[in-house]
């Protein structure tokens, strides 16, 4: 349809879709919520990557470089997560993907919530938070993202 | 579509017993709660072993009747307190059982032979079950005689709760293990809870909590007659748990249409002969998914609403969430306030009076016909399939609930569904409540008390009856004798476990959205 110059400027004009992972680590089996925002994510366009239940953060940290995300969404409700929040940057740092982007969902208090965004979680969203917000909290990490590793898309 | 009203031309069926009369849709008592009112038994959990019976003996002393135990989540995955996995979760989510000395102190000085005990406990059920009746036997009580109810609902966890450690088949052994353990042993103890509690949570419809729940009921009689087990044996044992959520008059249906289609069910397909066998008798829980974070004492509320439609539907035991549980787990102060909304619905309401009470309500016995018809179509659908088994293997619980759950959320989204506080008559200065924050220290202590265990214990015991275990689950046969005996030697929870593990290998879900 195109001949092969025009091609190459549109690909280049259009951003490819952004790349989330949304993951459950920890023993708990609570998957609704996970569920309903990778379901909202992908109906905004968005390639999700759903890792199921039960992840390391090792296992984790491993899909997302397999599958070249932009933002990893942590999803806990057990009250797990000042133990595995931090475990999860840590091997983000050690592999040198510090342009991933974190966002954690779940039942997070407010101390807790700040304590994890200074340790560089880039939002933190407690029960109730709109769809709306997250997933545009997603699209400016993923930006975010772009904007540290350039020659990643 | 609902109507703005009802009337007699709505009620196509209006053959309607009394209460107490088969197929039991007005209440399986004749005078319910003039009898004998509802156990309210709050469900609690937390911290360590020691401080949860200390909350225990609280409660007790504040009039609650019956205890429910919360597991943590290692103890639910069956694995112990110094696992790899555990850490961080250890004493969060309820209390850690590790091994006899665990259940040993959780229940010290409470009479066990006088308050009946709930265990919210699945996958490891069977293990936790032997601990406990181990820990009474020990105490002098009669197995005979003690009463309580074991959740071990394993087919609602891979359709909702996702607790699950084994495959389908060597779980619903288990299952099938309890039943037959407590038909011969323990006579006034429910080896099983049916729950539809989990499924709602889940994002399910009131419909679907209701068909689920009953066909899963189905696949455990099913798998207990094949066992050998005759019906009017085991099935008076079989025990219930719902939700009880926001749609007052919906709850009430579905309670009321539970026990019309129980009562059909084990009396015409299963040719049930007992009419105890027929009565389906259920605790009921007010709906965590409910609670907001937002406002939370508008949380106080909406309890109170639910747990009156459980009590007009007919419970035999009740839950009332607390106000913080959008945050936490109970505070003493919030979870007395959970309390004493029971024992104001119970002594000051006056609906305990009639059994009942808005039966024969034009719209009531309309919701009630539909969700029978409904569930009814949703059990056939699960027949076809070739049973629930087969439909969890195939996703379609799973699919269904997802579908609801999403359906709901984008309501809740665009403002159709309300939810005050939170998309309607929001408020900025919301103040802090006060919550229970688990130290990470717990984690240490549990850690230490295990170590000196495996010190002190006899190995070789251990040794011998994990082999044993082991050397039977590879057979037929009834695994709870060896359950028994690897508990009276303190074989940890996660010892237990591992062993099965080895010999059942575990279940993972494919995961999708």
């Amino acid at each position: 349809m195109f001949s092969e110059p025009t091609k190459s400027v549109l690909i280049s004009e259009m951003e490819s879709p952004i790349r989330v992972l949304v993951a459950k680590p920890g023993l708990d089996g609570h998957d609704r919520g996970a569920k309903i925002i990778a379901r909202a994510l992908r109906d905004a366009g968005m390639e999700v990557i759903y890792t199921g239940l039960r992840q390391t953060p090792e296992m984790i940290v491993n899909a997302a470089l397999q599958e070249d995300v932009q933002v990893i969404g942590l999803s806990i409700l057990s009250g797990a997560h000042s133990a595995i929040v931090p475990r999860v940057l840590e091997l983000l740092r050690e592999k040198g993907m510090t342009g991933v982007q974190v966002i954690v969902g779940g039942i997070i208090p407010d101390e807790d919530a700040r304590d994890l965004e200074r340790q560089g979680v880039a939002a933190v969203f407690q029960p109730g938070a709109p769809l709306e917000t997250i997933v545009s909290s997603v699209r400016e990490a993923a930006a975010s993202a772009r904007r540290q590793e350039p020659g990643r898309q | 579509m609902l109507k703005a009203s009802y009337g007699a031309e709505d009620v196509t069926d209006p053959y309607l017993p009394a209460p107490g009369q088969f197929p039991y849709t007005r209440g399986i008592h004749e005078t319910m709660y003039r009898g004998r009112l509802w156990t309210m038994r709050q469900f609690a959990g937390f911290s360590t072993p020691e401080e949860t019976n200390r909350r225990y003996r609280y409660l007790l002393e504040q009039g609650q009747t019956g205890l429910s135990v919360a597991f943590d989540l290692p103890t639910l995955m069956g694995y112990d307190s110094d696992h790899a996995l555990a850490e961080g979760e250890v004493g969060k989510c309820g209390v850690p059982v590790s091994s006899l000395a665990d259940m040993e102190t959780l229940f010290e000085g409470i009479p066990l032979d006088a308050v009946t005990v709930s265990m919210t406990i699945n996958s490891p059920a069977a293990a936790v079950w032997a601990m406990y009746l181990v820990a009474a036997e020990k105490r002098g009580a009669d197995l005979r005689r003690i009463s309580g109810t074991l959740q071990n609902d394993i087919l609602k966890e891979y359709i909702a709760q996702k607790e699950y450690i084994f495959p389908p088949a060597p779980s619903m052994r288990l299952v099938t293990d309890t039943i037959e353990f407590g038909a011969k042993h323990t006579p006034r103890f429910n080896p099983i809870s049916i729950s539809g509690y989990h499924i709602r949570e889940a994002g399910s419809t009131a419909l679907q909590e209701l068909a689920f729940t009953l066909r899963d009921g189905i696949e455990y009689v099913e798998w207990a007659l094949e066992r050998g087990l005759a019906i009017d044996d085991f099935a008076p044992r079989l025990s219930f748990f719902f939700n009880a959520h926001n749609d007052f008059f919906e709850e009430i249906a579905k309670y009321r249409a539970g026990r019309k289609l129980w009562a059909t069910l084990m009396r015409d397909r299963f040719g049930a002969r007992d009419e105890r066998s027929m009565k389906l008798r259920f605790h009921a829980q007010t709906a965590g998914c409910s609670l907001t974070w937002q406002q939370p004492y508008n949380n106080v509320v909406r309890t109170a609403i639910q747990a009156m439609a459980a009590v007009l539907g007919g419970a035999q035991s009740l839950h009332t969430n607390s106000l913080d549980e959008a945050y936490a787990l109970p505070g003493e102060e919030a979870a007395t306030l959970a309390l004493r909304t029971q024992q104001v619905i119970a002594y000051e309401s006056g609906v305990t009076e009639a059994t009942d009470a808005f039966g024969g309500s034009y719209y009531l016995e309309r919701l009630t016909l539909d969700l029978e018809a409904g569930a009814r179509e949703s059990i056939r659908t699960i027949d076809e399939t070739g049973g629930m088994v087969k439909a969890i293997e195939r996703g379609y619980p799973q699919g269904e609930i997802s579908r609801a759950s999403f359906e709901y959320q984008q309501k809740v989204e665009k403002g159709e569904a309300v939810v005050v506080g939170v998309n309607r008559f929001q408020s900025d200065d919301d103040k802090p409540i006060e919550t229970l924050r688990i130290d990470r220290a717990v984690e240490a202590r549990q850690g230490e008390k295990l170590r000196e265990l495996r010190k002190t214990r006899n190995n070789r015991d251990v040794e011998r009856d994990l082999k044993a275990l082991r050397g039977a689950a590879e057979r037929d046969g009834n695994l709870m004798p060896r359950l028994l005996d690897a508990v009276r030697s303190y074989a940890t929870l996660g010892e237990i476990c591992g062993a099965l593990r080895d010999v059942f290998g575990t279940y993972e879900e494919r995961p999708h959205i």
